[in-house]
Order: structure tokens, then sequence, then C-alpha cells
């Protein structure tokens, strides 16, 4: 079964959640992003999500186990590329587990983890007929996009 | 050349905001060896003018793996350099 993907069909939670739920687990903590009408004072009219897809899913699958090995849960990941309108999602995490604690927990870790690794971007249309590309670190920081800190830093290829 | 310089030839991958700065998705490129990533980046603003709007250290992967700048290339290496991430 795949539980890291990238698609370009809408998401579908309910499929997520049946994925990961089991007579053994509990609880299922899921996140859902959405679309959102306006960023830093501008009215967004859609998103247009790319990505280097044979990396983007690696690591998607990657913090999946990685989740999965911290805590005693099941992960399913998908991130929806291509163009999305105002309110439709475009990613949807759902973790199972024994307990609500494990489950939230993990959650978070899988969509933090995913903003931080996973090569994926997004260019904002504009009320306005415009567009830019997203670059979060810009947005709340005013720092250049340089290089950071990333998982196991220095982890070769090869 | 010589046959005796020995070089490393590698395929970079632009992406987004780096693909449009550049006009093109891919460069092949090759290099001195030994390279590393920084010298990548170095070769690439000298050979192509439009790459000087890149940041000096971008995220770099090779084979679709993250690396740093120290990063040693081979031969046939894809090498990519990534725009700020803005998943999710």
């Amino acid at each position: 079964m795949i539980s890291a993907r990238l698609t370009e069909h809408p998401l579908d939670l309910a499929s997520l959640l049946a994925s990961v739920g089991a007579a053994d687990r509990g609880g299922i903590a899921s996140f859902v992003g959405l679309v959102r009408d306006h960023h830093a004072g501008r009215e967004v009219k859609r998103l247009e999500y790319s990505a280097y897809a044979p990396m983007a899913e690696a690591e998607c699958a990657a913090i999946v186990t990685e989740a999965e090995t911290k805590w005693p849960v099941r992960v399913a990941l998908s991130h929806r590329i291509g163009t999305l309108e105002v309110g439709e999602a475009a990613v949807a995490v759902a973790v199972a587990a024994p307990h609500r604690g494990e489950a939230f927990e993990a959650c978070r870790y899988v969509i933090e983890e995913l903003k931080r690794r996973v090569p994926i971007w997004k260019r904002e249309w504009y009320a306005d007929g415009s567009a830019d590309w997203v670059n979060p670190a810009a947005a709340g920081t005013g720092n250049p996009p340089e290089e950071v800190a990333i998982g196991s830093a220095g982890g070769r290829h090869g | 050349m010589t046959a005796s310089v020995e070089t490393v030839t590698v395929k970079v991958l632009l992406f987004a905001s780096y693909a449009d700065w550049i006009g093109r998705d891919t460069v092949e490129l090759s290099l001195p060896a030994p390279a590393t990533v920084a010298d990548l980046i170095r070769q690439l603003r000298d050979e192509l003018p439009q790459a000087d709007r890149l940041p000096a250290r971008p995220l770099t992967a090779i084979n679709a793996v993250h690396a740093t700048a120290d990063s040693p290339l081979r031969e046939g290496d894809e090498v990519a350099l990534l725009p700020p991430l803005a998943g999710g």
C-alpha cells in the first residue's frame, strides 16, 4: 500500500483515514492544508503547485517511515500538485495510533517535516492577474533564500 | 583541452523561480575535477549571466538527496537547485 504520494487529483481524506485505521488503533489525528484566499495582504485566486517529483516522493516516504519509527503509529500522506482553487486541499495527513497523544504528535511531525524538507513549490495567482513564487522564509524573516541545514545534513548520495 | 584534464560532467536541474530566471529547466555542465556543489554554482554564474540572481548557497540535492555546498560531484550526477521550499 502506498502511504506517501503526490497526486494531480483532488485529495480524499476519507480514504486516507480508512487506510490507517485498524482495530488496535484507538484514534486518528488528521491535518488538511487548504488554499487560502489571501497572502501578505493580497487577494489570492489560485495556487499552482509543482515538485521535483522523485525527490518529493522519496522525502515524503522517509518522513512517514521516521514517524512510524518514533511513535507506534500508521501514517498516510498525500500532497496535491497542479492548479488548485481557493478552498481546495493541497496536503492531507492521517495518523492512527493506539492513543491520541501519539497520533497528534506524529501528525504535527509529519506536516512540519514536509514543509521543511520536501521539494514542492507554489506560485500564487492574484486577483489582478499577476503571479509570484511563494517564499515562506522571506515572508516571515526577510532572510534570503540560502542553504539551510536539512535532516541528516551531509548525507551522501550513491 | 588536453586529454589529461580530468572533468566531471553533471546535469543541473532547475525548478520554479530558478527555472524562470534562467529560462530553462536543465543545464549540462562540465567542471574540472574534483568539483563540489559550490564549484558548480560558481561556474553556473560564470557561464550564464541570468544565473547571477541565484543565491550564493542555494538549497541543493544530488541524485534526489539533500546536499551541501561541500558535497563532491561525480560523473553523471543530477544536481538539483531548489528554490525556497513551499509545500503544504
